[in-house]
């Protein structure tokens, strides 16, 4: 793909630009003077990036986590921020195979009431964090945008920072909810690759690939400040989906320079249904993932979450992680509830706040509770110079 | 001994401080080392990005360990146009910060590069509003003139890619800034070791801000030591005028000897 080609094709096109043979094969062919190569290099493009992928570059993982730590370390110091997920209902209309809240699964379903949310908000806000991130399932019609505002407007009272995991809005819904207080989007494509996310998702309006892969560029051009992506490792060939995840938040990154792109690398967990990963992502497999787009990208935020192991975790925190969540729940109502129902996946992870704290103060890093700072809604904030 | 140049003081927004090294607080492994680095370093001046600032700390909290004689400067960090950027300054102002601020218009996620004129329109308002303002810029002079128009207390035009470490690699267009200038010129980021920011003295900047090559180091206290030491011989330097450099030891004059031959 030249670069003039590449400057004006969107991203659905830019992915399709890599035909399904040609990541295998550029994989296959890398060899160890390339890596050599790369590991001198000072800006890598997307090829070098899928070539610090390839099994070339397994034997030089220890060079490339040292970099990767020294670039995060210069470029986000020593500082980790901390938020924590706050499900707020799993009704769901997708049918999604691998996820515990589809809607084929026979799970008690739940809505918090504003009253709820009120308490889940200063439950969590008694811990010190104050970024927090909100979850639904797809269901519009019952989380609706209107039920989002108005958590929004409680949980604004408690968090400086809120973002958002739901389903795939467009770009004026985005601005509307970035009015209401959202300042953050977690979104994830689960798989890049479109075969198979056709037979991921069966059901329900998650299937439709381009709207959801085309929702991230939406929040970014509504105006969201920070937008994060990523693939569920697992459901596909993990080479191919991190090379796309990087790709994803490389192009983000250069057409929307004004909005924080960060990354999130989620590995399949076991959880209710019964899904078994396509693909064995294996712990160095997560390192080669995480310092390649470290060494590739060297400004993107990169979020660990208690999907993985505490001892994994804190493996991981020195070769480019920037943020982790912590006293994580997928369950809704699950802080005020003790019998609330099934999560959305099992944590593996399950320290509290101040055990986090105890651990990265430990292991000599930061742990960041406030990182944002709310001034106001975006419009107000564009519009207008109020004296 | 101390020279008695290293006690010239730095004079901004008409306040006169006896170091000319600015720190930050961000990138520590943990906020309690800050009262140490401050001592090390003997910084009078200290920033800090009002997003990270909780109000309502039930936690640890970076303003606990700031000394109530250093001057705050609260910097917009998160910015990415001048109305977020005067928006934070009123925010810091209303709640206890003070008056000085450090404008970061920062459009660019990639490089975390400054915009100039969004810097400028920002520097303007918050003047008439009377504030201290010190705005980053990136090292170019005809911006630092218009910020200096508009009233800005100090400029602080950046050595390199903000977190790079990569020293003075702007050094032309400082040189330049330093020469016309009139208020202070603080060197604000990239300098990613002691001798550089003692470079950026002896070119004649009347002050450095270093934050990454300090909290990254192995010893961030022995590091902060170690840029005020070369902050203060780059000073002494500056003051006490360098001889000229000659490229060559030659005594003679081939060009020009003529005039003074015995007929």
């Amino acid at each position: 793909m030249s670069r003039s080609n590449a400057h004006t094709m969107d991203f659905y096109d830019r992915v399709a630009a890599f035909r399904d043979g040609d990541i295998p094969r550029q994989v296959e062919s890398a060899t160890d003077a390339d890596v050599q190569r790369l590991l001198g290099k000072h800006t890598l493009s997307a090829q070098d990036f899928l070539c610090l992928l390839s099994p070339a570059a397994t034997p030089h993982l220890e060079r490339m986590a040292q970099k990767a730590h020294a670039l995060t370390v210069a470029h986000f110091g020593r500082t980790i921020v901390l938020y924590t997920p706050l499900y707020l209902s799993n009704f769901c209309s997708n049918h999604c195979l691998y996820c515990g809240f589809s809607r084929n699964n026979r799970i008690v379903r739940r809505q918090l009431t504003l009253k709820e949310v009120e308490t889940e908000a200063r439950t969590i806000a008694e811990t010190g964090l104050k970024h927090i991130l909100i979850l639904t399932g797809d269901a519009p019609d019952i989380a609706s945008l209107d039920y989002i505002e108005s958590c929004c407007e409680v949980l604004g009272r408690y968090f400086p920072a809120i973002g958002m995991e739901i389903y795939a809005l467009s770009q004026a819904d985005y601005g509307r909810l970035i009015e209401a207080g959202i300042d953050s989007l977690t979104i994830y494509q689960e798989t890049y690759n479109e075969t198979q996310y056709n037979r991921l998702h069966p059901k329900g309006p998650k299937r439709d690939y381009r709207f959801r892969l085309d929702a991230p560029e939406r929040a970014c051009r509504a105006g969201m400040r920070a937008v994060n992506v990523g693939a569920l490792l697992g459901l596909d060939d993990w080479r191919r989906d991190a090379f796309f995840t990087g790709l994803h938040a490389h192009y983000l990154q250069d057409r929307y320079p004004e909005t924080e792109i960060s990354i999130s690398l989620p590995r399949m967990r076991p959880h209710l249904g019964g899904y078994q990963p396509g693909c064995i992502v294996e712990d160095r497999h997560i390192v080669q993932t995480m310092t390649a787009l470290r060494l590739f990208m060297p400004r993107v935020g990169i979020t660990i979450s208690t999907r993985e192991s505490a001892r994994f975790r804190d493996r991981l925190l020195p070769l480019g992680v920037t943020r982790m969540s912590a006293g994580s729940c997928t369950a809704v109502g699950g802080r005020i509830d003790k019998t609330a129902g099934t999560g959305q996946f099992d944590i593996s992870d399950e320290r509290s706040v101040p055990q986090m704290v105890s651990m990265l103060t430990r292991a000599g890093w930061q742990p960041v509770f406030k990182d944002w700072q709310r001034i106001g809604g975006w419009t107000e904030r564009r519009h207008s110079i109020s004296q | 001994m101390n020279s008695i140049h290293s006690m010239d003081s730095l004079t901004i927004g008409g306040h006169a401080f006896d170091s000319r090294l600015l720190i930050g607080t961000g990138k520590y492994p943990a906020d309690d080392m800050i009262p140490t680095i401050i001592a090390a370093s003997g910084s009078r001046i200290i920033t800090v990005a009002l997003r990270r600032v909780d109000f309502e700390a039930t936690t640890d909290n970076v303003m606990q360990h700031i000394p109530d004689d250093m001057q705050l400067l609260p910097n917009t960090s998160g910015a990415r146009n001048a109305q977020e950027a005067v928006r934070i300054a009123r925010l810091a102002r209303a709640t206890g910060c003070g008056n000085w601020v450090k404008i970061e218009v920062i459009p660019d996620s990639k490089y975390l590069l400054p915009d100039g004129h969004e810097t400028v329109r920002a520097t303007e308002i918050l003047v008439k509003e009377g504030f201290v303002v010190l705005p980053y810029i990136n090292a170019d002079p005809i911006v630092a003139r218009q910020l200096e128009a508009a009233g800005a207390a100090a400029v602080m035009p950046l050595a390199a890619p903000i977190g790079t470490n990569r020293g003075l690699t702007t050094r032309e267009m400082l040189q330049i800034i330093i020469d016309e200038i009139k208020v202070p010129v603080v060197v604000d980021a990239g300098l990613g070791k002691p001798s550089q920011a003692c470079e950026a003295m002896e070119m004649g900047a009347d002050a450095c801000l270093v934050n990454t090559a300090i909290a990254s180091a192995a010893d961030p206290v022995a590091m902060a030591g170690a840029f005020a030491a070369a902050i203060r011989a780059g000073r002494d330097a500056w003051c006490a005028g360098p001889g000229a450099i000659r490229t060559s030891a030659a005594a003679s004059s081939p060009l020009t000897g003529f005039l003074y031959e015995q007929e």
